[in-house]
């Protein structure tokens, strides 16, 4: 008798038991779109420690340094856009209370993930030449090439591979085996995550079957193959506070009261983790239920 | 302060977005990225009269064939910018990226990363972003709206967006396509191309003094007895700049509205 392949799917708390303290955590989306946010406040209520994360940063980096989760941050910039600077990331940063933090140019950031995605040491790049990129990170360093254009054999920038223990993603739409769909206008880098990392956690907004995932909607929309993910959540307005268009936009005034609770008085962010971060998922999306009601009440 | 709308007035904000548009327009077909209200008003003021040939996009992930107005829904998509595709463009050179800069220097270097020390800053901004790599691959300006000694600095504390003569002393490699193009403020316009490759005024706005951008300048700017006045937008671009793209005067809640004489 022949099976197709594998069930992933699981519950968010499979995948954090999954997680080991130190590991090199790699988070997809871009800034405050598509993150793997319901995985990320998962993490914020574990016991897990000590973690390396990999983000072209939003509030997914903000909520990690808060908690206390982070050893060693790499990352080109942390934005909630409409809210330029991310408040918690900043309080971290000018109290030094990450130990340890790699800025790198933003382009520097994908060919790090695309050399590690090719098990490559590194790749070449002109991106960080004569910036304190390389001033502050002293172990980048460069290579000369080996082949002369007419310029002299050039010096460019190794960018060393950004390996990843496990990458965490979320998409609009999978299967139960692991391909997914974005249905945004903008797939990020979540499959250069996936294949940078030794195994990678999906989520997203709903499974379906197979034939579900093409039967209205271009198959150059399937970004991840089935090969490069481990496990499958499904987890609705598992992206919130971030866009996960066309399912949902932002949601900018839940943004505002976080980026408020995160740079106001220690009982402000208390009174926020309290309402919020304090229960699991359901009761994060039911508070976040409640909150949007007052917010129309109050119009 | 006199608001009308005369043709024959123009504001700060106007000038400043007609000197943006003259930063675009010998680029030929290439993307425009403007970052913030004033670089995407002039550069899509250039693809109006200046440069149509400019490729412009929605900031998000979409090439726009028509010119809507600030932060308006395009009809027409030309083609598909996602982020990944960005960095594509930038290492294939045809790009002019005009960003911001909380401090920009003599040398022309820019920070967007953090004030005071890297490893614990007093004041922690955005990050490089693609500041390095922009710099290193393709044309690149900035845009100040609000010129001041704190933004143009005789040193910048990090260096993000790199200069002509950093870029020189990093080697061939980093100076070959290193291309800052133009610094305009609130107040004036520069290049880089004053003595040893530093910031040089070519023009201030009409209603400012030499004097008054070297008092908000923190570096000496050297001789300024013949430079001439940012030229002021014609009626055709005040036309458009009003009816078409800014409408609900947007551009002066980063320039509030003054008469430029």
């Amino acid at each position: 008798m022949t099976t197709g392949p594998r069930d992933k799917r699981m519950s968010i708390d499979d995948v954090v038991a999954e997680l080991q303290d130190g590991m090199t955590i790699g988070i997809g989306g871009w800034g405050p779109r598509r993150k793997p946010m319901a995985l990320v406040r998962a993490i914020v209520r574990s016991d897990l420690k000590d973690l390396t994360i990999v983000s072209w940063g939003g509030a997914d980096v903000g909520l990690l340094v808060r908690a206390g989760k982070v050893r060693k941050l790499v990352y080109a910039f942390v934005s909630l856009d409409s809210v330029p600077l991310e408040p918690n990331f900043q309080k971290a940063r000018q109290e030094r209370t990450i130990p340890e933090v790699v800025e790198l140019d933003e382009g520097m950031f994908q060919t790090g993930l695309r050399a590690a995605a090719q098990r490559l040491p590194f790749l070449p790049m002109r991106a960080g030449l004569g910036s304190d990129v390389l001033v502050n990170n002293p172990d980048i360093t460069t290579v000369t090439s080996p082949y002369d254009e007419g310029v002299g054999h050039e010096e460019l920038v190794a960018v060393p591979a950004l390996r990843l223990d496990v990458a965490l993603v979320h998409l609009n739409r999978a299967d139960c085996h692991g391909n997914a769909t974005y249905l945004g206008p903008d797939p990020y880098f979540d499959d250069l995550f996936a294949m940078a990392a030794e195994r990678t956690f999906l989520s997203v907004e709903q499974v379906v079957d197979t034939a579900g995932l093409t039967v209205d909607t271009a198959v150059q929309r399937v970004l991840l193959n089935r090969m490069m993910v481990s496990g499958v959540v499904e987890t609705p307005h598992g992206a919130h506070f971030t866009s996960c268009v066309p399912d949902y936009e932002r949601d900018e005034k839940f943004q505002k009261a976080y980026a408020a609770a995160a740079a106001g008085s220690e009982e402000d962010w208390a009174a926020f983790e309290t309402r919020f971060l304090a229960g699991d998922e359901a009761a994060y999306q039911a508070a976040v239920s409640a909150f949007t009601a007052e917010q129309e009440a109050d119009r | 302060m006199s608001t009308t709308d005369s043709p024959t007035t123009c504001t700060r904000a106007d000038v400043c977005a007609a000197a943006i548009a003259d930063a675009f327009k010998d680029d030929g077909e290439i993307f425009a990225s403007p970052m913030g209200m004033l670089p995407m008003l002039g550069v899509r003021l250039a693809k109006l009269t200046s440069n149509p040939d400019l490729v412009i996009s929605d900031g998000e992930s979409l090439f726009l064939a028509g010119v809507p107005p600030l932060f308006a829904k395009g009809d027409v998509v030309e083609g598909w910018i996602p982020f990944r595709k960005v960095f594509d463009v930038i290492a294939y050179g045809k790009r002019h990226v005009m960003m911001g800069a909380t401090q920009v220097d003599r040398h022309g270097n820019q920070n967007i990363s953090a004030i005071g020390d890297f490893a614990q800053p007093k004041r922690q901004l955005l990050g490089s972003r693609g500041a390095p790599g922009n710099t290193a691959n393709n044309r690149t300006s900035y845009w100040v709206p609000k010129h001041s000694p704190r933004v143009f600095v005789d040193q910048v504390d990090i260096v993000t967006g790199v200069g002509p003569a950093r870029a020189a002393a990093a080697g061939p490699a980093a100076s070959r396509f290193n291309d800052i193009h133009r610094v305009v403020s609130n107040l004036g316009v520069f290049d880089v191309n004053g003595p040893d490759d530093t910031l040089r005024l070519l023009s201030v706005h009409p209603g400012v003094t030499t004097e008054e951008v070297q008092a908000a300048t923190g570096f000496d700017l050297g001789d300024l007895g013949a430079v001439p006045l940012t030229r002021e937008p014609t009626t055709e671009e005040l036309v458009i700049i009003r009816e078409v793209l800014d409408p609900r005067s947007l551009r002066h809640r980063e320039v509030p509205q003054e008469k430029s004489q």
